[in-house]
């Protein structure tokens, strides 16, 4: 029993799951759902499909090249079976598995890092163009602040039933 | 050879079947069609074909009946008196005899009624002629019904005749019933035949075979003589009386010396000497049986002498066929054949003694002298005195005792191991039982294939630890650099900035919808009028609350709009004066003097502007505005809990019959009624 990546999405396939499409070639696309299989049959890129792991890597989302990566490799000669190994194997795939994901915490930071500046940026550009919109620029003249003017006048001619949404 | 294979002979049909099967036969072949304006010869000549066809397959048939049966004179002597004696060689004759009778008297007819078709001189009277003619052949043979089944039944009889050859080695057993022959038939051959407690179990010959010196003997058995007169004798018995006569056989006599078969030694000897005669010429021996019930040895005086004197007649015959006349091993011997002791010798001797004497006749014979000189042995001569055993290698002997020992001790297989533990369903073997792993503990360990959604199969690697080492250092390392940078925030905006900023973005997004809107055709959107359409409303309510939401005091644009509106007679109202300036000030009127302009308003001519809603006009059988309002209120709160239910009203639309009968059934005048 193994665990197979899909074709398209590069998410794993569990047993039971997905469908393996085998082509004329001797080629074998195993897909994990049939999201990936109807797009494969369309004749999609992953590389352009955004929410495939193919995109992502390629153009810089998520981490490429790591050390990592190298503990996971596809052995085709069966080792003969000793205890010891098998247990550090199994211990060493959970620690593995903590610095991978660390490791990919870090990058997305690393991505994300000028984000907030340049929202708050933006932010702050938006507030002082637009604050006419909330704001007449009559009171800005008074209250040169950039906040919603505080004092609302109620109108009260006329006593109907609807509401009138004043209060925000 | 033709003389004993009597299961050649075709099937006697039964009277009645003979003639369906040739009037069908005649039938089916000849033309059957014929009318009567056909021309006279072509009459005469189908019904005279008629007539000889069927003339021709009754002959053929009776004729093939006769042939093959066998005529009892040219049959080896034995088979014609075995048949005589089964049954009956006159009645045999006569049935023949019969049978050809029958067939000459066929053809007559034929003859007769052929030479009357000749002059016929219409379609009935040919067809006449044929069907009187066809009759009386039928009748002649319906006349030999009785004849042909019983030579059905001899045929059936004589195919399960025993195959006996009259010519070749053959060893025949007779003796009183109950003696033990048929027993010793089934010791000796591959017969099987039937032991039984009681006298003449076997009622007929039985034939087996036997192999002694690489030839084939034929052993006889035949069914038990009693000691009586000839003419008293029945037919089971005359068959073995035929076989003694004709046969010529070395003769196995037995005698029962422990008197178990119901007849004492005395009465055994009796018969002997009655059927001694039979002996003639044949090698003879005599054959004490059951000695595990009693051993010769043991029998009485008298019963010794009869022995003795039966077996010097046996003597007489060993003398007569020129053998040893003082070897008397091979005359007199005994055997059981319950213990099997002595039956194989006895066999041995009777072959022996019969070889002896057929060789004797053959040398004797005149053929022998013209082959003889064609004989020659050859002899390979001893070089010299050496003596030359069978040699076989050291190592081949030590292997063949070895394996032997190997073969005593048995391996023990899967399958016993299986066996022990339950059974097939129940033991699973353990398939790992011969793996070869550094330690024989690891034998039996399961091990994961899949670890949080790994295949841990790739990860095996015997320095796996040393490499998880490197990397959680260089880990360790890429941490400490890490904790120096961390982000300086900047600048935050307030809670009443951020406030405004989601105020802004959400009129943003309001107009782009609201364009959206605008843009796409009114095909594709409901358009509610804009009378309706509350939110776009050109009111001033809603300019005021416009203006209010941006901070602005709305009052005086309303009041502006208000005073610029038209359809309002300035004259006539009351408390006016000034413009927009009064109004101001009230700003919180109450609810009369909002009436009282209210009705100064509706008082007015001009109705065309649209009234401010919520305001009630007095009319249609009202006194006036407050009992409207009255009226209306009540109105409200009757319906109001049945809408509060959502219950159907008297506005809401309703289907009076939901399956008319129109569209539900009948046909289309064109068209299919596929969908209903």
């Amino acid at each position: 029993m193994r665990l197979e990546k899909c074709w398209f999405c590069s998410s794993t396939i569990y047993p039971g799951h997905g469908i393996q499409f085998v082509r004329n070639d001797a080629k074998i696309f195993r897909f994990c759902r049939s999201k990936c299989h109807k797009n494969f049959k369309m004749k999609r890129n992953p590389r352009k499909v955004k929410w495939t792991k193919a995109y992502r890597r390629l153009h810089g989302k998520d981490m490429t090249q790591d050390s990592t990566f190298e503990f996971e490799r596809k052995r085709n000669r069966p080792e003969r079976y000793d205890r010891n190994v098998a247990e550090n194997t199994l211990k060493a795939i959970k620690k593995i598995d903590k610095v991978r994901v660390d490791r990919e915490a870090r990058h997305h930071a690393l991505r994300m890092k000028g984000k907030k500046a340049k929202e708050q940026r933006e932010a702050a550009k938006e507030l002082e163009q637009s604050i006419h919109m909330v704001k007449a620029p009559a009171v800005l003249q008074q209250e040169p602040s950039l906040t919603l003017p505080k004092i609302k006048v109620k109108v009260s001619q006329q006593q109907s039933d609807e509401n009138h949404a004043m209060e925000e | 050879m033709v003389q004993y294979n009597f299961k050649k002979i075709t099937v006697v049909p039964n009277g009645k079947e003979f003639i369906d099967i040739i009037l069908s036969r005649t039938q089916r072949q000849t033309p059957t069609v014929v009318h009567k304006g056909y021309s006279i010869s072509r009459l005469r000549q189908f019904y005279m074909r008629k007539v000889k066809y069927t003339q021709q397959n009754f002959h053929e048939k009776l004729s093939t009946i006769i042939e093959e049966f066998p005529r009892l004179d040219d049959i080896h002597p034995f088979y014609g008196d075995l048949l005589h004696v089964l049954y009956n060689k006159d009645h045999y004759k006569l049935a023949l005899g019969q049978i050809n009778t029958a067939r000459n008297l066929i053809s007559k007819i034929a003859k007769d009624y052929v030479k009357l078709l000749k002059y016929g001189d219409s379609l009935y009277r040919c067809k006449s002629l044929k069907v009187a003619a066809l009759g009386r052949m039928c009748t002649v043979i319906k006349r030999i019904a009785p004849s042909l089944a019983y030579l059905e039944q001899i045929r059936q009889h004589m195919a399960r005749l025993p195959s006996i050859d009259p010519n070749t080695r053959t060893i025949l057993i007779c003796g009183y019933p109950n003696v033990g022959k048929s027993s010793f038939i089934n010791k000796i051959t591959r017969a099987d035949v039937d032991v039984q407690p009681y006298a003449f179990t076997t009622k007929s010959l039985f034939v087996g075979h036997t192999d002694y010196k690489y030839l084939r003997y034929q052993v006889i058995d035949t069914p038990g003589i009693l000691d009586r007169p000839f003419e008293d004798r029945n037919i089971i018995e005359m068959c073995s009386i035929t076989a003694l006569a004709h046969l010529r056989a070395a003769v196995l006599f037995f005698l029962d010396i422990s008197g178990s078969c119901g007849y004492s030694i005395a009465a055994q000897a009796a018969l002997f000497h009655g059927i001694k005669s039979l002996f003639m010429n044949k090698p003879l021996i005599i054959v004490c049986n059951k000695t595990d019930l009693q051993p010769l040895e043991g029998i009485s005086e008298e019963d010794m002498k009869l022995v003795m004197e039966m077996k010097a007649e046996a003597m007489k015959t060993v003398i007569g066929q020129g053998g040893d006349p003082l070897n008397d091993e091979g005359v007199l011997l005994t055997m059981s054949t319950l213990t099997e002791e002595g039956v194989v010798s006895v066999k041995n001797a009777a072959c022996e003694r019969l070889l002896d004497q057929r060789v004797e006749l053959k040398m004797k014979s005149k053929k022998m002298n013209d082959c003889l000189n064609r004989f020659h042995v050859a002899v390979p001569k001893p070089r010299d005195q050496k003596e030359r055993p069978p040699c076989i290698p050291q190592a081949v002997l030590e292997g063949m005792a070895k394996q032997q020992a190997a073969e005593k001790e048995k391996r023990k297989l899967e399958r016993d191991l299986e066996e022990e533990n339950g059974g097939a369903g129940v033991y699973s073997a353990s398939l790992k039982k011969h793996y070869i792993l550094n330690n024989d503990e690891w034998k039996e360990d399961i091990m994961p294939e899949i670890l949080d959604g790994h295949n841990v199969y790739d990860f095996i690697d015997p320095d796996v630890l040393q490499r998880l080492e490197e990397l959680e250092r260089e880990e360790g390392l890429r941490a400490e650099e890490e904790d120096d940078d961390f982000e300086m925030d900047g600048k935050e905006l307030t809670p009443e900035e951020q406030e405004a900023l989601a105020e802004i973005r959400k009129k943003k997004s309001l107009l782009i919808q609201q364009h959206r809107i605008r843009k796409s055709t009114a095909e594709s959107r409901p358009t509610v009028p804009r009378k309706f359409d509350k939110e776009k409303k050109f009111t001033s309510e809603r300019m005021g609350r416009q203006l209010s939401a941006l901070g602005l005091d709305p009052t005086l644009a309303i009041n502006r709009a208000r005073s610029k509106s038209r359809g309002r007679k300035r004259e006539r109202s009351l408390g006016r004066g000034g413009n927009d300036g009064d109004d101001v000030m009230d700003m919180d009127v109450d609810q009369p003097n909002k009436k009282l302009r209210a009705r100064s308003r509706s008082l007015s001519r001009s109705r065309s502007m649209s009234r401010p809603p919520g305001e009630v006009v007095a009319g249609e059988g009202f006194k006036d505005s407050a009992q409207k309002v009255r009226a209306l209120k009540l109105a409200k709160k009757s319906v109001k809990k049945r809408n509060k239910d959502a219950r159907r009203g008297e506005a809401d639309r309703v289907i009076p019959t939901l399956k008319p009968k129109h569209l539900f059934s009948g046909k289309r005048s064109i068209g299919k009624t596929s969908r209903r």
